[in-house]
Formats: C-alpha cells, sequence, structure tokens
C-alpha cells in the first residue's frame, strides 16, 4: 500500500468533466483561475455524451411565439411546482445565449428549413413550443466535444480517470480533496480554495437505467459527507422509453425525439392509449383524439407547417415524462403490455424510413445492431428506466454555493432547477447555465479565499480506508453488494413507493452497508474495477439511504415521486421541500419552505395567460 | 444460449497473455457483457474501459478475435457456436492493463490543433447542406479504433509524426465550416504528416460511425496540400512573382 500521493494546487478544483463540469472549468480559468478539472473517465466520456434529443431554449427561431416567460412557465409546470423558481427562471433567461455561446465555440446545430440558416429547434414533452436546438439525436456528443475542445485551449488541467474519495475541509469551509488515479491506484491531493461538484446522477442505484458505469452518486455522497444539505432526493425521474429486450441493453436509453418525429405509443391490442391519461394540468393542451393529434402530425411534422396557423392540438405523447412513465407502466401492470413487458413505440408506420435514418440516425443504428430490430419497419418495445436524478446538493440559486462555504455544484449533482420532474432538453440547458454560474461564482470566491490549508496527517487514514477491501480476506466481491443494492431500489423505491416498502428498503440498505465494510477485492490497485467499485459503493448507500428517507418524508405523489398510499398533490407539501443532512454521524430529515414565486411575477403570467390559476391551485393541493 | 469459450489478455506493462475463460450468456449480450459478466463471477480485477454501453461514447474498444471493434456494439451471436472469442487490448496504444491502454497521444495531438476560429463579421447563418459534411465529421465518438488500425501508427510507430485518421477527421471539420477562418494546411502538411498516409481505407473499414474518413475527410486535405505546395503553375507563379 503506498501512502505517497500526488500533490497539486488549484483556486478552483471541478470535480466532474461533463458539459457542466466542463462548462465551470472553462469559465473558471477565464476568470484568471488556476483550474483543475477530474474526470473519472476519459476526457470527453462523461454521461452527457449519451443526452440525445437536443438542448432547450427559447430561441424562438421556428416559432416566434416562445419566449423564455413560456420555458419558465412549462418547466414549472413540468416540475409540479417543486422547482426553485428562481433556479427555473434564471435557466430561461439564460438559456439562449449559452446555446449561441456553444456555436460560437464550434458546436455545427441543425439547421431551420425557412431559407434563414437559423438553429433548428424540434418539440419535446411539456414544452409548448419547438424549443430543442439539436443535432440529431446526438446532441450531448455535440455538446461535450464542443466543451472539450474549448476547455483543452483553455489552459485546464485535466486529470483522467481520477476518483475522488473525500472532501477535505478547514474548519467550515472547503479546503481540498482527495482519491485515486485509476490506472495507478496511486492517492492524490487536490488543495483548492474552491470546488465545484459537477459529478452527474445516480442512476446506478437501479437496477433497470439508462445511466454509464459513472453515475454512483458520488457527488451527492461527497457534499453531504463534508456537510452539504442534500434536497429534494425523492425525485426521480424514471423515462417512460428505455429499451426492454434484449435483456443485456434492458434500460437503455431511446431518445424522446422519437415522439417529437412523430412516433406513438400503443399496447397490445394496438390503441394509442395516451387519450386516456391526460392530467387536468395538460388538459386543453393536447389532442384529445387521435384524428385530431394525426392532423396535427400531418401538418405539423410531416408539412412542416407553422404551429401557430394550425388548430389541431399536439399529441398525448408528448407530455411530460412523469405523466407517460406513469401511462406505460399502468398499461403495462394492467395486463396491455408486449412480450417482453413494454408497449410499442411505433414510429415505423408514422414516417418514411429515408426520413428515420436521418432524423434518428443513432437509434436506428441502436435498435439495428443490438436488438435486431429494424425500426423503419416494426415498432420498438419500450418500457419506464431510471434516467435522471431532479434532487441533490441545495445551492444558492445564482451563484450555485451549498452551504458549505467554497463549495458549489451545478447540473445533475445540484436541486432545484427541475422540481419534481424534469422536461427533456432542460439538462443539456441546466448544465450550461448552471455550470457557467457555478464558475463565475467559484472563480469570485477563490480570488477573495485564502491558500487552503490541509491537515495532511489525515491522509494515511483516508487512503487506509480506501486499502480496506485488500486486506480484507475472503469476504463478497463489490459487483455482488451492488446488484443487492439495486435491487433493493428498484422494490423499495422504485417508480411507486409505499411505507412499509420504503422501511424495507432502509433496513435493506443497513444490512448492504454492514456487508459492505468486509468487501474483498483481489489483485491490487493497478486499474481495478472490483477495487473501483467497492469505493463507489459508499456513495451509492449514502445517497440510497437519503432518497428512501426524503420518499418516505414526503406523504403525497408529485412528479418523479409517486406514493400508492399517499396519491394526489397534498396542500401540505406543495410548498415544502425535504432536506437531508449529517448531524451526529446520522441521517437527518427535514421539511422546509420552499421559495415561493414572488406574487407579482405570478400575477404577471397569470395576466399574460401563460399560467393558469385553476392549474396553480391543483398543482398546490388547493383544488 | 449458454456457454461461450474467451480468451482475454491479461497482463501490464511488463508483459501477460491471453487467459481462458468459459462465460455463461444470454440471448442478445455483447462481448462487452461478457466481460462484465467475466469481473463479476471470476476476475473482479480485469481492467476494461466502458461508460455508455450504447455505441455513443468510445470507450470500450478492443481488438475482437483480431478486429478492431467497440465491445459494446459486437453481438456474441456474430459468432458461430463453439467459436472461441478472443479479446486483447489495442495494439497501437502503450498498455495499462489487460484491455484499458494509454490512450494520452490522442489528447497530446488534440491539443495540438488549433480550434475553431470563426472569421470576424461573418454572418451565423447557413443552410442544412453547408454543414452536411462538417456534421459527419463531428459524429466521430473518439474510440480510436481508426488510430489502432492505422499502419502508421501501428506498424510503423510514427507517433509524434503522423495524426492519425481520428484527426484528419478533426481538422476537416473545421477546414470545412463555413465560417472558420484559418489554414492549417502547412500544420498538415508539416507537423500532423498527412503526406504519410497512403490511403489504405483501413480506418475507413472499422470506424463504428461509418465516417468516410479516408474519400470525405484525408483525401480533400491531401488536395489542400497538393494545390498549395504542389501544384506546378503556383510553383511558377510564386518563381516568377518572388513569393
Amino acid at each position: 500500500m503506498s501512502d505517497n500521493y500526488q500533490s497539486f494546487e488549484y483556486d478552483v478544483l471541478v470535480i466532474g468533466a461533463g458539459g457542466a463540469g466542463l462548462r465551470a472549468a472553462i469559465e473558471a480559468s477565464a476568470a484568471g483561475c488556476k483550474t483543475g478539472l477530474v474526470c473519472k473517465s476519459l476526457l470527453g466520456k462523461a454521461h452527457t455524451v449519451m443526452a440525445e434529443g437536443g438542448i432547450a431554449a427559447a430561441l424562438a427561431t421556428v416559432d416566434s411565439r416562445d419566449s423564455w416567460r413560456q420555458h419558465f412557465c412549462d418547466t414549472l409546470i413540468g416540475g409540479n411546482l417543486g422547482n426553485h423558481w428562481k433556479m427555473a427562471e434564471i435557466h430561461a433567461k439564460q438559456a439562449p445565449d449559452r446555446v449561441r455561446e456553444l456555436e460560437k465555440w464550434g458546436a455545427v446545430f441543425d439547421r431551420t428549413t425557412d431559407g434563414k440558416g437559423n438553429i433548428n429547434v424540434r418539440h419535446f414533452g411539456g414544452h409548448t413550443y419547438k424549443r430543442l436546438a439539436h443535432v440529431g439525436d446526438r446532441t450531448g456528443l455535440e455538446l461535450i466535444r464542443t466543451l472539450q475542445d474549448k476547455g483543452v485551449h483553455s489552459g485546464i488541467d485535466v486529470h483522467m480517470e481520477c476518483t475522488i474519495y473525500s472532501l477535505l475541509k478547514d474548519g467550515e469551509k472547503v479546503a481540498g480533496a482527495y482519491g485515486y488515479f485509476r490506472e495507478t491506484g496511486r492517492p492524490v491531493l487536490f488543495k483548492a480554495k474552491s470546488i465545484i461538484l459537477s459529478t452527474g446522477g445516480i442512476g446506478k442505484l437501479y437496477f433497470v437505467n439508462s445511466n454509464s458505469w459513472e453515475c454512483t452518486g458520488d457527488g451527492f455522497a461527497l457534499g453531504y459527507l463534508a456537510g452539504a444539505e442534500l434536497a429534494d432526493m425523492e425525485y426521480i425521474q424514471f423515462h417512460p422509453t428505455g429499451m426492454v429486450w434484449p435483456p443485456s441493453v434492458r434500460g437503455l436509453l431511446i431518445t424522446e425525439g422519437v415522439r417529437g418525429e412523430g412516433g406513438v405509443l400503443k399496447n397490445n391490442k394496438g390503441e394509442r392509449f395516451m387519450f386516456k391519461y391526460i392530467p387536468p394540468k395538460y388538459q386543453g393542451k393536447y389532442a384529445e383524439t387521435e384524428e385530431e393529434a394525426n392532423a396535427w402530425f400531418q401538418k405539423v411534422v410531416v408539412e412542416g407547417q407553422k404551429e401557430e396557423t394550425v388548430k389541431e392540438r399536439k399529441p398525448p405523447e408528448l407530455m411530460s415524462r412523469d405523466v407517460v412513465a406513469r401511462a406505460l407502466w399502468t398499461e403495462i401492470k394492467e395486463g396491455r403490455g408486449t412480450e417482453h413487458g413494454g408497449v410499442d413505440l411505433d414510429v415505423a408506420s408514422r414516417r418514411s424510413a429515408e426520413d428515420i435514418k436521418k432524423k434518428l440516425p443513432s437509434m436506428y443504428h441502436q435498435f439495428k445492431q443490438l436488438a435486431d430490430v429494424d425500426i423503419t419497419k416494426v415498432p420498438m418495445e419500450v418500457g419506464p428506466t431510471c434516467h435522471y436524478m431532479m434532487g441533490g446538493i441545495k445551492v444558492d440559486p445564482e451563484t450555485q454555493m451549498s452551504n458549505v462555504p467554497g463549495l458549489f455544484a451545478a447540473g445533475e449533482c445540484s436541486a432545484g432547477m427541475h422540481g419534481s420532474n424534469r422536461l427533456g432538453g432542460n439538462s443539456l440547458s441546466d448544465l450550461v447555465v448552471f455550470g457557467k454560474l457555478a464558475g463565475e461564482h467559484a472563480a469570485a470566491y477563490a480570488k477573495k479565499a485564502s491558500a487552503p490549508k490541509i491537515d495532511e496527517s489525515k491522509l494515511a487514514g483516508l487512503n487506509q480506508e480506501m486499502n480496506q477491501p485488500f486486506e480484507n480476506q475472503g469476504g463478497e466481491v463489490s459487483y455482488k453488494i451492488m446488484a443487492d443494492l439495486q435491487t433493493a431500489m428498484e422494490k423499495g423505491a422504485g417508480m411507486y413507493r409505499e411505507e412499509g416498502p420504503l422501511e424495507q428498503c432502509l433496513k435493506d440498505l443497513e444490512s448492504l452497508k454492514e456487508r459492505l465494510k468486509k468487501v474483498s477485492a483481489e489483485g491490487n490497485r493497478l486499474f481495478n474495477p472490483g477495487w473501483h467499485v467497492a469505493l463507489d459503493l459508499r456513495n451509492m448507500l449514502v445517497v440510497g439511504e437519503a432518497v428512501a428517507r426524503a420518499a418516505k418524508e414526503r406523504k403525497e405523489s408529485r412528479g418523479g415521486h409517486t406514493r400508492t398510499d399517499y396519491t394526489g398533490y397534498s396542500k401540505e407539501f406543495a410548498k415544502k421541500r425535504i432536506l437531508i443532512r449529517q448531524k451526529g454521524g446520522k441521517m437527518e430529515v427535514v421539511r422546509e419552505d420552499l421559495p415561493q414565486i414572488p406574487a407579482e411575477l405570478e400575477k404577471e403570467l397569470v395576466d399574460a395567460h401563460l399560467l393558469k390559476p385553476e392549474i396553480l391551485k391543483q398543482l398546490r393541493g388547493e383544488a | 444460449m449458454g456457454q461461450v469459450h474467451m480468451r482475454v489478455y491479461r497482463g501490464n506493462s511488463e508483459g501477460g497473455q491471453l487467459k481462458d475463460y468459459d462465460v455463461q450468456v444470454e440471448e442478445g449480450m455483447v462481448v462487452l457483457d461478457a466481460i462484465h459478466k467475466l469481473q463479476a463471477t471470476q476476475a473482479s480485477d480485469l481492467a476494461c474501459r466502458w461508460n455508455c454501453k450504447a455505441g455513443k461514447c468510445g470507450s470500450c474498444s478492443a481488438e475482437v478475435n483480431g478486429k478492431p471493434r467497440l465491445m459494446c456494439m459486437t453481438r456474441l451471436n456474430e459468432f458461430k457456436e463453439g467459436q472461441t472469442i478472443t479479446v486483447a487490448p489495442m495494439k497501437t496504444f502503450p498498455l495499462m492493463k489487460d484491455l484499458a491502454t494509454d490512450v494520452s497521444y490522442n489528447y497530446e495531438v488534440n491539443k495540438r490543433i488549433p480550434p475553431f476560429t470563426p472569421k470576424e463579421g461573418a454572418a451565423w447563418s447557413w443552410e442544412q447542406e453547408d454543414v452536411d459534411r462538417v456534421q459527419e465529421f463531428r459524429k466521430c465518438i473518439e474510440c480510436f479504433l481508426c488510430q489502432d488500425t492505422c499502419h502508421v501508427l501501428r506498424d510503423h510507430d510514427k507517433m509524434g509524426k503522423f495524426a492519425g485518421p481520428r484527426f484528419f477527421v478533426r481538422i476537416a471539420s473545421l477546414e470545412m465550416h463555413p465560417i472558420d477562418a484559418l489554414d492549417r494546411t502547412e500544420l498538415l502538411k508539416n507537423e500532423h504528416g498527412l503526406g504519410l498516409c497512403n490511403i489504405t481505407k483501413c480506418c475507413t473499414e472499422v470506424c463504428p460511425e461509418s465516417i468516410h474518413i479516408t474519400d470525405n475527410a484525408i483525401i480533400p486535405l491531401k488536395e489542400r496540400v497538393v494545390d498549395k505546395y504542389y501544384d506546378p503553375l503556383r510553383i511558377l507563379w510564386n518563381k516568377v512573382f518572388g513569393k
């Protein structure tokens, strides 16, 4: 075992190199700060790369009626008013500038066909107008590659394949991070005046998920263990359309863009069932019959007519993800599912083979290669898959700083922007809007902060902790514990929750913690995935417990948190957010007031018919 | 599907060998699933990179039965029943451990490519057909299989003198951008060794994104170099006018 650690010192250290981390690092470096960027994988491979459908911003290049106000309202209604309104406002206002900035840095978005050569935008669930700038169905790749190429010329130090195990503090404030290089297993110390967590999501806590191996909730756990408060951890998005067959690809994402391009959902009787599931908040906004939805499709998608000239409303397949996922689940549970336990997503009968290959190339490729299915000829089988964590580190909406001085968070590991349910396309815009803000404010903080002081005598103890799996002889391998954790979360804190199973889930997590203490790793510290998983598991268990406790506390159903024993919106919880924090080495659950949209702004939006008072009432549990 | 016999390279920079394993597999599995199964049941310290498992991130590159492939996009049912599946690391890059190689050369080359530089005062508007070609290049997922298979790097060890197909694609995406202002021709000719490529198209064959690397990127770039440096009329013109 080597205690011989490498050491680096930065003004700003960014942990996580997806869209948010890269954007934050670029900003911090531009502000003149010495900036380090830690990637768990190779640069450019972070989970952002998998984002498909687009980046939401009210550019109004296709539908001139769009505005930041409309985007703001769509985000709040999509989030069932669980959002921190200020973050949603900042996001809606700044997203268009961030998209244009990407273009200036070399991103090449698809263009409009109206002769003006603008950035084209497409429809996505819960967005009133066409709003997603995109590059086919590989928008995330475009975003990360653009930021990566900008980043490598911005004087940022990049540390690839490096995992952070612990944040370090100097009194109350953050002062550094300690971890290891995956290749060599060698420990590393980063001293920093400010730190930005941008580590992405938690998908790996669930058996059926759309996430990469990296999404083990590191930032949530690192922040929590360093004293940061977590918020909204009960809000998890199950994306309605994951692959269900073959088993090896179960959960793999099918972009919402398939529905944006005309794809429809059908049960095993061939019925387009979504018409049955239009919730009150979306009534009047979506087509109520198949004829109407087909007419809209024909005019808007096939003929490319301007939507403002079309009287029909858009199909209910384009409602927000929480609504569509619950509809799918109900159809499957009530026996109207397909052979492998999904429903059909049919684009083959709606678009020409040529259009499908052009508009959805990676979906075509993915099904052809992984499932032997030609989506230009037959429907795709789809079912819900764990996709996105709305909750995370509680941050100041304007600076992205947590309650720990000098510790910032951006992207999926921060909370507030999306409320109880994220709209498709709002994550890529979230990354660049709040990544930039985090970088800016972490830099400003670092400029005023004194040099970080670290008690390096504690590092040997941390290294000992990291090394423990090699010293535990004859224990079980980490993979087994991870599989059991996924099963426990799926059963107890999955898409549908209930008091009893949540309590059982907490018990299961306790026994998994005991098993983790005895976990064994074979071999040595050289690039050893079994050992890496053993260390990631600590984070996964912290996050799992936070999810289950928050879910137990919120006794209502809202967006990505559905309780079978407390259905519907509750007045008691509508204006509360659930906080999770550490107290005396234990997890404490606290209810806190969720800041509410100011009365004048609400009135302005209601007067402009962007928000409806009856919908607000209903979401606030007052109807 | 039952059982599959695999030979997987185990070793590090000091040496190693192919090791035999029998793996239980299910319908629809890809090579990466079988590797994961091995990790979970027989070799928890088996090193391999992966992220998306959907052919979008380009992490799990390896040589499967001698061919550079993404493990996540290689179905087990492509192989005959009873056929041994051999998985080895990319040969061109120095080995770290097992299936993970040191691909840092690629990141160094990328740093030496001048980034997108828009023309001053250019209009930020263009038609789709103006960027179709650039978008083809930007599909690259940086799996580095083209670098792995390219004999200039693989057999002739020209790292440092030859950027490799991935970066010709990258440069082509910049050079063909409607409003990029730079000219990277000299760089291509000298520092990045474009002339060393003798268009055998091996890179195009292995590209999982089906980018026409040779035809659409490398050959047009070679033409630019030829136009600038080897056009007899231009040479004459330069001689006469003393440029």
